[in-house]
């Protein structure tokens, strides 16, 4: 009976063992690095909206307050997006033959909502709260990036599982004075502390920040 | 038994093959079928989830009984009075939502320059003039609550309590322009001292 396995065999054997395991991780690999890539996560793109807003304008060029138009983002999960009336508030005297605002006035005058994209979108089997990030001194900086400079609106971080976790294992990099929630490093009135470190460590138990129970599956999967 | 290598490598790709098209079945999980806030319906003809209230309905808690707190009013006549006491807790409170809603029209110590009445709204009146410093408290939580002229409503976004808060500040504001510095704390007088020499 001629050999089965030619002399050759052996290396072949070898060389899938190490040729599968290798396949097998760049896989995963693969998957992996897809899944935070921002065609999955959308980030930095910039959707379609029914008008131009901009932030950059609003925030940093007229000094208003994120709360003048996000009026429920203190006290409730969602941050809200303001109704037509907030903008009349302004623009039923300021560039009031504007055709950029051709839709608000639209909107106002029959009373059919805009339909703004939503740029923020978690699943919804993840349960998020605005109100207590704001109230333990989390900036909304620390999650959507430099709002005040952006012309148009994008998600500035991918809003995976693993960004979370980042954060609810080390609050204390991340946590600000609760004075300081609202404004950016590019801001002229607020600079990052000198010392985060010791900052986070005194305002985790100034806030009584759990720390224990942040990374429990439950507090995001109810 | 010889094992082709091949079939390895075509079972993993076959992994590969599968575990892509499980991840299809994501999107189910992620747009379930209760509304969240402000997402569309196709159920109702507006296509709004958020329904608005049937007219005449009372939340719980949210039976208005209590005139002077809820109108500024006192039998139909403009409230002169708080309907509490004036804290330091409140005039801070008062503070912060001054700035946040009313600072970007009538500027931050109340004289109506604020910013976006230099890019071109009509600019209101100052806080300082006589007859706003003579007018009965009333007027301004009646003003945030019913908007003025061509003032708009902030009764959707500031509640009773912090309008209040806010009418509390501005007298402490008008209070403020007619101060008389001996009746200043040290520190202060010490700043304003100070400031005075620079300009010097
Ligand atoms: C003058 C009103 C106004 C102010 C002030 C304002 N916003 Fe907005 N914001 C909007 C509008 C309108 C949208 C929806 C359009 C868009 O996405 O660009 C929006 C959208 C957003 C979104 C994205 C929402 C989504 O769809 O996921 C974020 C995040 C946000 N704002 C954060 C902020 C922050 C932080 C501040 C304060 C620095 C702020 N906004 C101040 C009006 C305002
Ligand atoms: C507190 C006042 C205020 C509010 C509220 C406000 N705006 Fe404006 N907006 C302004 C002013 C003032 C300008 C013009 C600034 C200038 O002249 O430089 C402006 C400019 C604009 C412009 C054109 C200029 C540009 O490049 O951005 C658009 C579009 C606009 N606003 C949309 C909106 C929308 C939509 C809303 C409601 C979500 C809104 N604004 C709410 C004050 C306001
Ligand atoms: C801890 C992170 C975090 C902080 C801090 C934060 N946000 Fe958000 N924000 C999110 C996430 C996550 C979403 C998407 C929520 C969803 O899809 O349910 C979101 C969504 C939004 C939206 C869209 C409407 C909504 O409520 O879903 C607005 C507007 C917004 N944020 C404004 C703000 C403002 C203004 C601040 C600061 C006062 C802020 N956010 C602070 C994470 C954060
Ligand atoms: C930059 C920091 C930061 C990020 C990013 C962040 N969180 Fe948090 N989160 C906190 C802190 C701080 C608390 C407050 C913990 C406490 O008070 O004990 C908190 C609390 C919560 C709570 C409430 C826990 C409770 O006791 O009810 C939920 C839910 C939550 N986070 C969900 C999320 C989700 C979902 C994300 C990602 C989309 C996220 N968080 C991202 C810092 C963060
Ligand atoms: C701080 C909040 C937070 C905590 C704590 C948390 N998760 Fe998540 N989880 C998320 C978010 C946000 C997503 C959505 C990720 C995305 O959109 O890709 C998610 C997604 C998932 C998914 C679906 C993954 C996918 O790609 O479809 C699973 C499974 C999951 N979490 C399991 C867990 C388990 C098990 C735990 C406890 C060990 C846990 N999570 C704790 C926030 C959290
Ligand atoms: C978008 C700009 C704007 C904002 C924001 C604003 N106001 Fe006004 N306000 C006006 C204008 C303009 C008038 C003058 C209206 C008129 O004469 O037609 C006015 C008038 C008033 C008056 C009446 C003065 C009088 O002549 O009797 C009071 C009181 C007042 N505002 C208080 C407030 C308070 C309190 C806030 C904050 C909650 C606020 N306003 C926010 C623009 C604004």
């Amino acid at each position: 009976m001629p050999q089965i396995f030619s002399p050759a065999a052996n290396t072949w054997l070898k060389a899938s063992i190490v040729g599968g395991a290798l396949l097998l991780a760049t896989t995963f690999g693969v998957i992996f690095y897809l899944g935070s890539t921002s065609y999955v996560t959308r980030q930095h793109q910039v959707r379609p909206q029914p008008v131009p807003f901009s932030h950059r304008h609003h925030v940093n060029q007229l000094g208003i307050d994120c709360r003048y138009c996000h009026a429920s983002v203190e006290t409730s999960a969602f941050a809200g997006l303001p109704p037509t009336k907030t903008c009349m508030s302004c623009h039923s005297q300021v560039w009031t033959d504007a055709p950029m605002l051709e839709p608000v006035r639209d909107s106002y005058a029959t009373g059919v909502s805009l339909e703004w994209t939503r740029v923020h979108d978690l699943p919804d089997y993840v349960y998020f709260d605005h109100s207590i990030h704001i109230n333990k001194g989390i900036g909304c900086e620390s999650c959507h990036g430099a709002v005040n400079e952006m012309a148009l609106m994008w998600q500035e971080e991918s809003l995976q599982m693993m960004w979370c976790l980042e954060c609810h294992r080390g609050p204390e990099d991340f946590i600000r004075e609760r004075a300081d929630v609202y404004k950016f490093e590019s801001q002229p009135d607020y600079s990052a502390p000198m010392d985060q470190s010791a900052l986070g460590a005194q305002l985790i138990r100034g806030y009584r920040v759990n720390k224990d129970q942040l990374e429990d599956c439950s507090i995001c999967h109810r | 038994m010889k094992r082709n290598p091949m079939a390895l490598i075509y079972t993993g790709l076959l992994c590969v093959l599968c575990l892509a098209a499980a991840s299809a079945c994501r999107q189910d999980m992620h747009d379930q079928p209760r509304a969240e806030p402000f997402e569309e319906s196709d159920f109702f003809g507006d296509r709004r989830s958020v329904r608005p209230a049937v007219e005449g309905t009372i939340a719980r808690g949210h039976l208005r009984l209590d005139e002077h707190f809820y109108t500024g009013r006192i039998d139909g006549a403009l409230a002169t009075t708080f309907p509490a006491a004036v804290t330091i807790e409140m005039l801070k409170r008062g503070q912060e939502r001054y700035d946040i809603y009313c600072a970007p029209c009538h500027s931050k110590t109340g004289d109506g320059l604020g910013m976006i009445v230099q890019r071109g709204m009509r600019q209101p009146e100052s806080f300082h003039s006589q007859r706003l410093l003579d007018v009965e408290v009333g007027h301004y939580f009646d003003v945030v609550t019913n908007g003025f002229g061509t003032m708009y409503s902030y009764e959707e976004r500031i509640d009773p309590a912090d309008r209040w808060a806010i009418a509390a500040y501005i007298r402490a504001l008008q209070m403020s322009q007619g101060a008389n510095l001996a009746e200043l704390p040290e520190s202060d007088q010490q700043r304003i001292q100070q400031i005075v020499e620079v300009e010097e």
